[in-house]
């Protein structure tokens, strides 16, 4: 400690103009370069990513153009490759997931940040949060072997006995489905959305929720129409998030959505989804047009997942910046 | 007047009372999860766990005893790759975010990485394919280490610049006027004070991909037998977990429950240690 003080204290009087040198040997400039460089190679591999994602898929481009995305066969024996069923399935899932994972998930957060007391509330969103750190493939597990043969046994008669009229209920429930997957993928992501949101309750002024309430508010009506309205756009934000995650989310799905390219309007049939057809199929494709169209899904999972991902986060700085204000 | 204002009307009573209820309901039922979760796995995983889970090679289905020390020791390597790769560059860039960076070039950085941690992980998979597997035409340890090395870096980042940015100014002054330098400052007096923040930020950033299988299905594959070497290609235990809660058989099912079981200990365990060390440390702070 004394030596390096000393040395530090005989530098200082040097000339400016040999200050370079001697700090680069000190150390000091190669730090700085290679902290910049670190942080020049995280943009670079993004960069690489998406040339890498485009380069690969460009033999798929070449073939299908935009009717990749609307074609409906896929069938790797012929050549034929059209991405619709993997889309349609991501995209029925996911709805499916929020649609279950929205009420769930802004429930819950209204409760923890509103109701619950800090220290418990603090020790729910723990557990909660732990939620969020359990493996997708530990999820796939207990959706094969747990929550499919409850779904089949339980949730799926009352489903056909009550809303059986309805097209999305129709047909026999095999158990690999999209109900399944939509299922399994709403317990995911409501972590996501509980965490965020409570975060964005909080930042809700203490005033908004006093003054509705010494104006003769229920608690409820506090919070129902004054502090979630103030709070909106962070929710959105956060079912963005969710959004994100439930697109790009790979073996859960896999496991329970049935892997089959078909397009159905009924939850009970099985289907495939994006993220699935890529881990399934990938190290069996033969022929590069195979992998090259597998690859392109990628890119269209990809590009999907950006754009919902930079719209949560500018939901998200909006609604904390103006809670700053 | 102050009368009919007191009086709220049943409905809206019970309305308050109904909606509350019902908030809580779903907290609860989201925690119940979470229980049930790890009910299940401790029921089916403790159940199936033996010593040779941890000692042998999988045995073909049928045959008594199989295990997945294979599994485990690759899971271990790939794991090993991936923070060497990882967190380096994601600490590095954190601190440029924190200690260097201007303003421009740090938004877009920051920008970048975020976007980064939003990519699924089957599309990093696919990346470290083209990177990695392509040109060394063969599935590999690195390959794997590799792609799960590329997920650790954003969450190193935001972590590092996060943790450094919580330093007190004061004490950077402090060095400064003593005369070190400024990279003398960051490594020796800043990084050490944000130390416990740091570390349970990388570990939890290690728990997040130790269970990621994806990206590890086309890089590091799997392998029935011991992988030599960095170049082979590996079982993992996230990836084994998938092959065998796949298969038709029973006996691979009640490994998958174990390697299940020793998979979410693993993950768990790191991130109640490391967020109660992190909540440990704001409280002090605060006080």
């Amino acid at each position: 400690m004394a030596a390096t003080t000393s040395t530090v204290l005989d530098r200082a009087p040097e000339p400016r103009a040999r200050g370079f040198w001697r700090r680069l040997r000190a150390g000091e400039e190669i730090a700085y370069l290679i902290a910049l460089s670190a942080a020049t190679l995280v943009l670079l591999i993004v960069g690489l990513l998406v040339y890498q994602l485009w380069i690969s898929s460009t033999l798929s481009i070449h073939a299908f153009g935009f009717s990749f995305l609307t074609g409906s066969t896929w069938d790797p024996n012929a050549g034929q490759f059209g991405a619709l069923p993997f889309i349609y399935g991501t995209c029925v899932t996911s709805a499916l997931a929020l649609l279950i994972a929205v009420p769930l998930g802004v429930g819950a957060s209204i409760f923890l940040a509103e109701l619950a007391p800090p220290n418990a509330s603090n020790v729910m969103t723990f557990l909660i949060e732990l939620l969020a750190a359990v493996p997708s493939v530990i999820y796939g597990l207990l959706g094969i072997f747990v929550l499919v043969p409850l779904i089949h046994t339980y949730l799926a008669p009352f489903l056909t006995a009550t809303f059986g009229f309805l097209p999305l209920f129709q047909g026999t429930f095999y158990g690999v489905s999209f109900l399944s997957a939509g299922i399994i993928l709403s317990i995911m992501v409501a972590p996501f959305i509980i965490s965020v949101s409570r975060e964005v309750l909080y930042a809700v002024p203490t005033d908004q929720r006093e003054a509705a309430l010494a104006l003769g508010a229920t608690k409820w009506e506090a919070t129902w129409d004054i502090v979630i309205p103030n709070a909106r756009t962070g929710i959105m934000g956060s079912i963005f998030l969710a959004l994100a995650r439930a697109l790009g989310e790979t073996m859960a799905v896999t496991m329970v959505i049935g892997n089959t390219p078909a397009i159905s309007a009924s939850l009970y049939s099985p289907g495939y989804s994006i993220a699935a057809v890529i881990a399934n199929e990938f190290t069996e494709a033969t022929g590069n047009l195979y992998l090259s169209s597998l690859i392109f899904l990628g890119l269209v999972l990809f590009g999907l997942t950006i754009v919902i991902n930079a719209v949560a986060r500018i939901l998200i700085l909006v609604t904390q910046q103006k809670g700053a204000a | 007047m102050s009368r009919m204002n007191m009086e709220i009307s049943l409905r809206r009573r019970v309305t308050n009372i109904v909606m509350l209820s019902i908030t809580g309901l779903f907290t609860l039922l989201t925690i119940t999860i979470l229980f049930c979760i790890l009910g299940y796995l401790l029921y089916h995983g403790i159940g199936s766990l033996s010593w040779s889970f941890f000692t042998n090679l999988p045995k073909p289905t049928g045959e008594a005893g199989g295990g997945m020390a294979n599994a485990i020791v690759g899971s271990g390597k790939i794991l090993l790759i991936a923070t060497v790769l990882g967190v380096p560059v994601g600490f590095l860039a954190g601190v440029y975010l924190s200690e260097y960076s201007g303003r421009t070039f740090a938004f877009v950085v920051r920008y970048v990485t975020d976007l980064l941690n939003g990519v699924p992980s089957i599309v990093i998979g696919i990346f470290a394919y083209a990177m990695v597997v392509k040109p060394m035409h063969r599935f590999s340890t690195l390959a794997g280490g590799i792609a799960l090395g590329i997920m650790m870096i954003p969450i190193a980042v935001r972590t590092t610049e996060e943790f450094l940015r919580a330093v007190p100014n004061s004490l950077r002054e402090a060095s400064l006027a003593l005369g070190a330098t400024k990279a003398t400052t960051i490594f020796t007096v800043v990084a050490p004070a944000a130390i416990q923040g740091l570390v349970s930020g990388m570990m939890l950033n290690l728990a997040r991909v130790a269970g990621e299988t994806a990206p590890l299905l086309f890089t590091a594959l799997g392998n029935m037998f011991w992988s030599r070497g960095w170049s082979q290609p590996s079982a993992s235990l996230p990836v084994m977990i998938y092959q065998y809660a796949i298969s038709p058989y029973e006996d691979y099912h009640q490994q998958a429950w174990a390697a299940g079981f020793v998979l979410l200990a693993l993950v768990l365990s790191i991130n109640v240690t490391a967020r109660l060390v992190i909540s440990g440390r704001g409280a002090t702070a605060r006080r």
